[in-house]
């Protein structure tokens, strides 16, 4: 049996933890640059706010103190999902994260009587030690957890755990119920196909042949219709396998022509992107830069660009990313234009442990690089333990119009010594 | 003092009761490993001692100064840890109206009651509504200006 472990309105949960007083009222959590909403509690949802609303269109209902806003503090969010992920792998055979706030748990070796109990306690536990309220669902197939995970969430009977038996007469009843929209893996576009064959809930879909649905459909639908009936199909991606790509971009906090910072905010992105490679024991071999003004102010002329420079070898350092970053930037870059948007992706990564040595490598050489190599490695370190930015290569300068609006982010509670929550004794 | 004085010690001293915990190198080339090997690079971990589990543990300072009596002054840094069940007697952190506070857990009557440091605050029984545990303290750590 499998579980899948949902995160009630994660953020906002992450934010009352250390914040009581905004226990049971209406809050969300704003995008990078406090864009838009991106989490609602569910008493926000119930006042008719959904999920985008940009945030000036109900900034007169945080004045009225109606609502609460907050900017995103994703070293919190991080920090509190390692816990959840912690607890989670205490009390069950394994964990497979599947987001920050979802998590796949192993429940092999436990007998089926005992499966509702132990559902239950780690619901409790992950609530007692980290603050955050789960729901819990167990199945026999990752499709069927998804549903009944969405089940505990949503019948209150269930008290945010459930657990389903395959050819129960519980997961019969959940199933006719379940329209296919709401289905994992189900789009839009097979729904309305899927009706024109008179196939119209999860049930329908379950007790259809699976032949015929692969003929007209696809494999992964054929799956989705065995994992339905109980028949695990879907096995997890490994989530520690090194990402193909890496991307670090971001909205500037204000439109910008100026050179100068767009320069400074790619630099500060290839630096990020770089880390990011360096822990995952990657090398790029390419460097790819774009930029993009604001698709919504045809009032301005639009250009958005993009160009990659190749890297002469595959490489994790952060001088020769920078550069090829600051020479794509250069390729692109026109005077005259506002840019919204801006972005590093390195492109092409290879082992670091299998780099192929170019056939000019000579020992000076190698022993450069071995320099470099210790120079990332103290670089990396120093901004891990004293806090990302703590050196750089250029200072970036404070205030320029890329640098993230955050007005409203709480302070990181668990990860700065200087932010922890104080406790009032009287 | 003339060198033929020195004796040499025979038999050889007692061998310490541990081995010294920084040996961090073999003895010689003759492959014969140190007896030490095994003991390399311990060294005294705070986190080991004072926190217990990781994943419920979180650190508080402290402001206000009612609970010097217990050995809590205002600056102090609590580590609260959220997996113990609170029984009375323990220091805990709990919310009363909605705010953080640090209050000591006894038995008033046969009830349980947080009890504050400061008699000025009369206990309040943990059935009330607006009160909840957050977590209980596990140590708390004063640091002197030096």
């Amino acid at each position: 049996m499998i579980g899948l472990v949902d995160c009630n309105s994660f953020y906002v949960s992450c934010e009352r933890v250390f914040q009581p007083r905004l226990i049971a009222l209406p809050v969300g959590v704003l995008s990078n640059n406090d864009g838009c909403v991106i989490a609602l509690s569910t008493e926000l949802k119930a006042i008719g706010i959904p999920m985008g609303m940009p945030a000036f269109e109900i900034q007169h209902l945080v004045r009225q103190g109606r609502i609460h806003l907050l900017s995103s503090n994703y070293e919190l969010y991080g920090d509190m999902s390692q816990r959840v992920q912690a607890v989670l792998e205490e009390f069950s055979a394994g964990v497979e994260p599947y987001s920050i706030d979802e998590m796949f748990v192993r429940f092999d070796g436990f007998a089926s009587g005992q499966l509702l109990e132990h559902a239950r306690q780690l619901h409790q536990k992950v609530r007692q030690y980290t603050g955050i309220p789960v729901c819990v669902g167990v199945a026999p197939t990752r499709t069927l957890a998804k549903l009944a995970n969405r089940a505990a969430k949503k019948i209150p009977a269930y008290g945010g755990v459930c657990v389903l038996q395959a050819d129960s007469l519980e997961a019969r009843g959940l199933l006719q119920k379940i329209e296919l929209g709401d289905i994992w893996g189900v789009g839009r576009r097979l729904v309305e196909r899927l009706a024109l064959m008179g196939i119209k809930s999860a049930w329908d879909l379950a007790q259809a042949d699976p032949k015929r649905i692969r003929q007209r459909f696809s494999v992964t639908l054929e799956r989705t219709a065995l994992e339905l009936r109980g028949i695990p199909c879907i096995e997890m991606i490994d989530g520690n396998e090194p990402r193909q790509r890496i991307m670090t971009s971001r909205s500037f906090g204000r439109l910008s022509g100026d050179l100068g910072e767009i320069h400074q905010a790619i630099r500060q992105h290839a630096q990020c992107s770089a880390e990011k490679l360096r822990a995952q024991g990657s090398q790029a071999r390419a460097v790819y830069v774009f930029l993009k003004t604001n698709p919504h102010r045809p009032d301005l002329p639009q250009y958005s660009p993009s160009a990659i420079a190749e890297l002469a070898r595959p490489t994790d350092d952060s001088r020769a990313i920078l550069h090829a970053a600051s020479q794509a930037l250069t390729a692109i870059y026109r005077p005259n234009f506002a840019f919204m948007k801006g972005g590093v992706m390195l492109i092409d990564l290879v082992d670091a442990n299998r780099q192929q040595l170019s056939l000019l490598d000579t020992p000076e050489r190698a022993a450069q690089r071995d320099k470099g190599h210790q120079l990332m490695a103290a670089l990396d370190e120093i901004n891990q333990k004293m806090g990302r930015g703590t050196v750089t290569l250029g200072r970036p300068s404070p205030g320029a119009a890329w640098h993230l609006r955050c007005a409203h982010r709480t302070p990181r509670w668990t990860t700065r010594w200087e932010e922890l929550p104080s406790a009032n004794i009287r | 003092m003339p060198h033929d004085l020195i004796i040499p010690a025979h038999p050889a001293p007692p061998s310490q009761p541990l081995p010294h915990p920084l040996a961090l190198t073999r003895v010689g080339l003759s492959g014969f490993p140190s007896p030490a090997q095994d003991y390399e690079g311990r060294t005294l971990d705070l986190n080991e001692r004072l926190v217990k589990h990781p994943s419920a543990t979180f650190f508080m300072s402290v402001t206000g100064d009612s609970m010097v009596r217990l050995g809590i002054h205002e600056g102090d840094l609590l580590l609260v840890d959220r997996s113990i069940d609170p029984r009375p007697g323990h220091i805990l952190v709990a919310l009363v109206d909605g705010e953080i506070t640090v209050k000591r857990y006894e038995l008033l009557g046969n009830r349980p009651h947080l009890c504050s440091g400061n008699p000025r605050y009369a206990p309040i029984p943990l059935d009330n509504l607006d009160c909840q545990v957050w977590g209980v303290v596990r140590s708390v750590i004063h640091e002197y200006p030096v």
